[in-house]
């Protein structure tokens, strides 16, 4: 038994580290520090830097820039990228539609797509939640219907996150209307968001934010070759897609990040006579969440060591499911800390979420003041998306406990 | 970054395994064990000894096998899924610890062969009154005299005490009650002149002793260290605890999870109801969580800065002790009233559970200390 990594791994580690601090600009890192937005710009410019080093998407196909690591390495770049703090690349593209068109879709979508989805030319957004379609997902109604050589797509999806910023859609639509269960007849389709009948409305947040949006389709026709694999065999893909991601689910390395930020503002802030950071009650919650995300941190290298056994394309272990339910609380846990550090201040609403908006307005107390209320109260939605954690817990229920 | 077991590991934990499951299979067993004079079985110890499990973390100089502390978390796993009694943790790993930190070569080369055949028995009196978890709260006294100490004293819930051939008694040469400084642990022959003890089962049919010691004359040479070797097996049997913690989660959650899937209420089996299933999952994941921590603290007791090893116990105990509470309270509560009863077996997984916590300072305590 061993804890550490092996000096490869740890070689690994310091090049990943010494990229990101070469190439990562200061005001992207600091923002990401304060728990602020950064702008679509900064989020595309840094995910080309990694794509150029080979490092946005190692776990595609490595005839689609993909790098044939093992998990722990794979791991080590998504922790080091949280740690830092840098953005990791956007989900949506290279963990989630990449995978699918790299696995199901055919020559034509791979060239057409991958390439521009790992470097993020195309930014996408994911067409799967509807307004009766939660964690119930099979229970969509969104209709796709064949009209020649097109689909004419109907219906609403919602949630869609940062769908104000993405060229294309991947849609999860019923083509069976009349399969004999609610997971047959569904198709996963790719759809471009400047199709005439798309309709973008943002959500605001209680955080006042606008993170998510809905998106209406009236009439909106498409192409048929932009159908992913077979027609009706969409759910199977989708549960790809949601099984796929499982390394840095429990985002340990943002956790132990933002606990060291809320050492050092602790440090700063004044309790009483003395610090705040020597209080013994703040000092007592700290160590709470020190303890958990430590238990979650082996945890967590136990299910990778697993991964590793396993190879790359093993079926999702359960026990990702325990990184969800854990990672998410102690991620909620980290907010609450930060509103037991700033008190009072917390309470101004400091105006803009836009990331360009650069605020002439004069802050109130110290940098992260700001954004302490705004980050606790959304990031609520951790414990919610991705397969809410009663959801997990219905997994471990079934896979692990056997009910 | 490894979590898997060597070949010699896995024989290790496969033949404690078959010892416990000829020994403790059938529950009753254990409760016929609790009855005899001792407490436990000279007969099933005497197994331990032959396993090889009394000489596992010795040098091979002693005749041991010179394991590490990834093997005691091995064998104190079993030991919590079989629920046993012997004086394993007392005799072995907690005195074992600090014999092989603090003694000389004539005391170890005398104590450790008898001790690994199984032929003697040592504890380690460290608890006083009103001392709770502090270690250096010591007010027992050495004094020297000539080539002798003479030690006089109480002590508290000895852990083993009550069978020990041999006692290693912390006491105070110099300072005052709190200090950290002029404490010494003295081996002490337990039939030595002056030395009275009153035996009793403890809750979990674990045995302690009140020990009383009355100008108790100690040979010079059986002075056995200070309080940091106290202190390092009080981390070592840290880590084995944790370790023995897991071990009776793990059993006690499949208990329950296997009860729940037999009892009928309102004509199903209350495992398909969702209150009961999220419940059970939670413990599960309270489980693994703390199996976490227990691999955290046995790969952290052989760490030499004391500091770092001191948190890594403080960090670990406390996370397992908020778990193993959690987890035993849901079993009784998810099991209903037959948990309740003395006849069932997750109420003993319980109250050896609720022990554990209360050992070496409860997950409060350590808490406190990694937040200091």
């Amino acid at each position: 038994m061993e804890l550490s990594f092996s000096p490869e791994e740890i070689a690994f580690r310091d090049e990943v580290r010494a990229f990101i601090r070469d190439n990562l600009p200061g005001d992207v890192r600091k923002r990401l520090i304060e728990g602020r937005e950064i702008g679509k710009q900064d989020i595309i410019d840094w995910q080309r830097k990694l794509n150029a080093k080979g490092w946005a998407v190692p776990h595609w196909p490595r005839a689609w820039g993909g790098q044939d690591w093992s998990p722990v390495q794979e791991f080590i770049l998504l922790d080091e990228l949280q740690s830092a703090p840098a953005p990791s690349p956007l989900p949506f593209n290279v963990s989630m539609v990449g995978p699918v068109i790299a696995t199901f879709g055919n020559e034509e979508q791979k060239r057409k797509f991958l390439p521009a989805t790992a470097n993020l030319d195309i930014w996408w957004c994911q067409g799967f939640s509807e307004p009766g379609a939660g964690s119930d997902l099979a229970g969509l109604k969104t209709t796709a219907r064949r009209e020649g050589d097109h689909y004419i797509i109907n219906g609403q999806k919602t949630w869609t996150t940062l769908a104000q910023y993405a060229d294309w859609i991947f849609v999860l639509a019923r083509t069976n209307p009349g399969a004999e269960k609610k997971q047959q007849g569904i198709s996963f389709i790719l759809v471009d968001m400047k199709t005439p009948g798309i309709t973008v409305r943002p959500i605001q947040l209680i955080d006042g934010g606008h993170e998510v949006n809905e998106v209406w389709f009236d009439e909106v026709k498409v192409p048929a070759e932009n159908l992913v694999g077979e027609e009706n065999k969409g759910w199977d893909y989708a549960k790809f897609l949601l099984g796929n991601e499982r390394t840095g689910i429990a985002r340990v390395g943002a956790s132990k990040q933002r606990l060291r930020r809320i050492r050092e503002l602790a440090a700063i802030e004044r309790a009483g006579d003395a610090k705040l950071i020597d209080a013994p009650w703040f000092r007592e919650k700290l160590a709470d969440v020190e303890i958990d995300l430590k238990a979650l941190e082996i945890t967590q290298l136990r299910v990778l060591a697993e991964a590793r056994k396993s190879g790359k394309h093993g079926r999702p272990d359960p026990k990702s499911s325990i990184l969800k339910i854990k990672g998410s609380e102690i991620q909620q846990a980290t907010t609450e800390l930060l509103l037991d550090v700033v008190g009072p201040l917390a309470m101004p609403f400091q105006g803009s979420t836009d990331p360009d908006d650069d605020g002439n307005a004069m802050p109130i107390g110290p940098d992260d003041a700001a954004e302490a209320a705004p980050t606790y109260f959304n990031w609520r939605k951790i414990s919610i998306y991705g397969g809410s954690n009663e959801i997990q817990r219905n997994i471990i229920a079934k896979a692990i406990l056997g009910f | 970054m490894d979590f898997d077991f060597t070949e010699e590991q896995r024989l290790l934990r496969d033949s404690v395994g078959k010892l416990f499951a000829s020994r403790y299979a059938d529950f009753e067993k254990r409760k016929a064990y609790a009855k005899l004079a001792e407490g436990f079985d000279r007969a099933v110890w005497a197994e331990y000894a032959e396993a090889g499990l009394l000489a596992l973390p010795f040098d091979e100089a002693q005749g041991g096998f010179g394991g590490g502390p990834v093997e005691t978390m091995i064998v104190m796993e079993e030991i919590g899924k079989a629920l046993a009694i012997e004086p394993y943790l007392a005799a072995v790993v907690f005195a074992g610890a600090a014999l092989r930190h603090g003694a000389g070569a004539a005391v170890k080369d005398d104590v450790i062969p008898k001790l690994a055949a199984g032929e003697t028995i040592v504890a380690v009196a460290h608890t006083e009154r009103s001392s709770r978890h502090d270690l250096e709260d010591v007010t027992t006294t050495a004094k020297r005299d000539g080539d002798h100490f003479i030690l006089e004293g109480e002590k508290s819930v000895v852990l083993g005490g009550d069978t020990a051939d041999w006692l290693i008694v912390s006491a105070r040469l110099s300072g005052s009650r709190r200090d950290r400084d002029g404490i010494g642990l003295f081996l002490v022959d337990a039939k030595a002149e002056g030395v009275s003890r009153r035996g009793y089962p403890m809750q979990d049919l674990q045995r302690g002793a009140e020990i009383s010691l009355a100008s108790v004359r100690v040979p010079a040479a059986r002075q056995i260290g200070d309080l940091a070797v106290l202190e390092r097996a009080r981390d070592e049997t840290i880590a084995a605890l944790c370790a023995e913690a897991v071990g009776a989660m793990e059993a006690l959650v499949a208990l329950t999870v296997d009860y729940m899937k037999q009892r009928k209420q309102f004509g199903v089996a209350i495992s398909v109801f969702q209150a009961l299933q999220h419940r059970a999952v939670d413990m599960y994941v309270a489980l693994e969580q703390a199996r976490s921590l227990a691999i955290f603290a046995a790969l952290s007791a052989a760490d030499d800065d004391e500091a770092a090893r001191g948190k890594a116990m403080a960090l670990a105990k406390a996370g397992v002790g908020k778990a193993l509470h959690f987890v035993g309270q849901q079993a009784i509560q998810l099991h209903g009233g037959i948990a309740m009863t003395m006849e069932y077996k997750a109420g003993h997984y319980f109250k050896r559970l609720t022990m554990i916590d209360a050992m070496f300072g409860n997950a409060d305590h350590h808490r406190r200390r990694l937040a200091a």
